[in-house]
């Protein structure tokens, strides 16, 4: 049995110090096995952001263990969060696309950061990536001349061009009007379920609850609800 | 989707890091990769890359200009002694510059005679007089140059074909590259052949054209034979020179021949190779003027005002594409790497604002230097400081943006 992608125990998190402090993560206990789909649910304050960006390794942790793909987070180095994040998939509430580069370009950036396959190699992985989430004939196209859908989905691509171990969303359907959403969202399960790769994605959206293996919800900077 | 599937090499396991996360960049991607990167953005935004090629390209061509006068000014100011076709010099310790020199005693040139490798002491006489303009009547101070016409101590250019002329009864010959204040005379002579001058008291003949051009002392310069010149200079004693020029026979050690002419003298002359004088005239009007400090001055008031441009570019660049730099970070792109984002934009900056800033430049030398009578040039030395003062100036630029990149917190990404 393998070590799974995410093993939380303990967790907790604050902000601020001394009198001003608010603690928003509370004895948080989380795991997340090995090509799972897992929605994170809860009221806005619950802390559910917090907990993601503790585990994409964009905050240092405080207090509690967290370990993502075999490395503990707590007391980690700068040097190994930074690599710890170029084997996870990010994808955003806004898609957050280089204006300046075509989408081809864009899902390449993912291979750019510690290339390992020459350009063209790159660019030709990208490409397949952009046809898998149906954007075949706009991969020359700006960002800006893409639907918000078409957008979410090079940022899609992007995040999983690398071969990510984990894909980290939040709230990926939020600007997005319901059909494109949905389909988002059940092109970004479908993806990462041929891949293996597990999915923890924060939602508020009810629309699509549907795509998880597991909902946990949170409030008030504890898990309150498994199911 | 499926034929994807069957291309990609089989999807890892969840736990295993991926290996394609575990390359290093090769020496040259660490550099190429954030540079087109860089590239790509500034290309992005054409009018926002023009400004800032403009930024630079104004503060090249200032550089440049300023430098290009400060070199004119001190090569025009030494142009008399670099036209001396002479390898040592006597003058008196006490002379500061040329246009007002001390003088020495004639016999110090015979005295050189002494020595076998001297070929020929010429005698200098230097003072300046008043010239009144044909044209106008108006009075104006200019260089008297008396010396051996014959001797061929002297090359200004036009000299050898009116030496003749110039052993005649109160000749003189003009500098052709005086300042205009002193009349067409070029277009005078041409047309009604040799005319009187009065120069100081004397009406004197002006029969020829030389080159030498005006300096910082002289606004004009005419030569003449030494006993012209005493003509011309009444009260003036002859025994009393103001520079011996010394020609040393083909062959001879300059250094050697130098060591001994300080042996053989008195200590009221200073002996001196050509370059050293130069660089003696060139010294006083470096540290007795503030000709060095203004142009220095001026060129760094360039650089930093092109350095603020950039500046000002690279950091509205950043903070336009905060939510970008961000979104690198979190990807996994470190800090340092988005550094050389920016360091490369200063510096492709650097190299598109220079190329024009250089092209300007060489056009303003002509420009300028038509009108203002200074032999203002480009010289490769020049262009090589300047590109290095552009480069340095864009990459302390780039440094300073760069602080901006810490605003940059991939965290915020998440909302």
């Amino acid at each position: 049995m393998q070590a799974e992608p995410i093993r939380i125990e303990a967790l907790n998190y604050a902000y601020g110090e001394g009198e001003l402090r608010r603690p928003v993560l509370r004895d948080v206990v989380l795991q997340v096995g090995a090509g799972e789909v897992l929605l994170l649910t809860g009221p806005s304050g619950s802390g559910k952001t917090t907990l993601l960006t503790l585990i994409g390794a964009l905050r240092a942790l405080q207090q509690g263990s967290c370990t993502v793909l075999g490395q503990e987070l707590l007391g980690a180095s700068e040097r190994a969060r930074v690599s710890l994040r170029q084997r996870i998939g990010f994808i955003f509430q806004n898609h957050n696309l280089l204006g300046a580069l075509a989408a081809r370009q864009n899902v390449a950036m993912a291979l750019e950061v510690a290339p390992q396959l020459s350009e063209s190699q790159r660019l030709a992985r990208a490409g397949e990536m952009l046809a898998a989430v149906g954007l075949a004939e706009h991969a020359d196209r700006l960002p800006a001349k893409l639907s918000g859908g078409q957008r979410q989905r090079v940022a899609i691509a992007r995040a999983l061009v690398g071969d990510p171990g984990l894909v980290l969303a939040d709230e990926p359907t939020a600007a997005l009007d319901k059909v494109s959403g949905a389909e988002v969202a059940h092109l970004l399960r479908d993806l990462a379920k041929s891949r293996g790769v597990p999915i923890l994605m924060v939602t508020h959206d009810p629309r699509i609850l549907d795509i998880a293996d597991r909902v946990v919800t949170m409030e008030d900077g504890r898990i309150v609800e498994k199911s | 989707m499926n034929a994807l599937t069957e291309n990609l090499p089989a999807p890892p396991v969840a736990s295993a890091p991926a290996p394609i996360s575990k390359g290093r960049l090769s020496p040259f991607d660490w550099f190429f990769l954030p540079a087109r990167l860089a590239a790509r953005q500034l290309f992005f935004e054409r009018a926002r890359l023009f400004s800032a090629i403009a930024g630079v390209m104004f503060a090249a061509v200032l550089v440049f200009m300023q430098l290009g006068f400060r070199a004119a000014l001190f090569d025009s100011a030494t142009r008399l002694y670099a036209a001396m076709e002479a390898e040592l010099f006597l003058m008196n310790p006490l002379t500061m510059a040329s246009f007002r020199p001390e003088a020495m005693p004639r016999i110090r040139a015979h005295q050189a005679l002494a020595l076998p490798e001297v070929a020929q002491a010429v005698p200098v006489y230097l003072t300046q007089a008043a010239w009144r303009s044909p044209e106008t009547g108006a009075k104006r101070a200019i260089q008297l140059i008396g010396f051996d016409v014959e001797a061929g101590a002297m090359r200004f250019p036009g000299l050898d074909r009116i030496s003749d002329a110039l052993r005649q009864v109160d000749a003189v010959g003009f500098d052709v590259r005086s300042r205009p204040e002193f009349g067409d005379i070029a277009k005078k002579l041409a047309e009604g052949g040799p005319f009187e001058v009065q120069i100081g008291n004397r009406m004197m003949r002006l029969v020829g054209l030389v080159e030498i051009g005006p300096s910082f002392g002289a606004d004009g310069n005419l030569v003449m034979s030494e006993v012209n010149f005493r003509r011309v200079v009444r009260g003036r004693d002859p025994a009393n020179v103001d520079l011996i020029a010394i020609r040393l026979k083909s062959g001879a050690d300059i250094q050697a021949a130098k060591e001994r002419l300080k042996a053989l003298l008195p200590g009221d002359v200073r002996v001196l190779a050509q370059s050293e004088l130069v660089a003696h005239e060139r010294h006083y009007w470096e540290t007795a003027t503030a000709i060095g400090f203004i142009f220095g001055f001026g060129s760094i008031m360039g650089l930093i005002v092109g350095m603020v441009i950039v500046y000002q570019i690279l950091f509205s660049d950043i903070a336009n594409h905060l939510r970008e730099y961000a979104t690198l970070k979190a990807i996994g792109y470190s800090d340092f790497y988005l550094a050389r984002v920016v360091m490369a934009s200063a510096l492709i900056l650097a190299v598109l604002g220079f190329l024009p800033g250089f092209v300007a430049s060489i056009w303003m030398y002509e420009f300028v230097g038509a009108a203002t009578f200074l032999p203002l040039g480009m010289t490769w030395d020049r262009t090589v400081i300047v590109f290095l003062m552009i480069f340095g100036m864009c990459a302390l630029a780039g440094l300073l943006a760069m602080r901006k990149l810490r605003d940059a917190n991939p965290a915020d990404m998440f909302s």
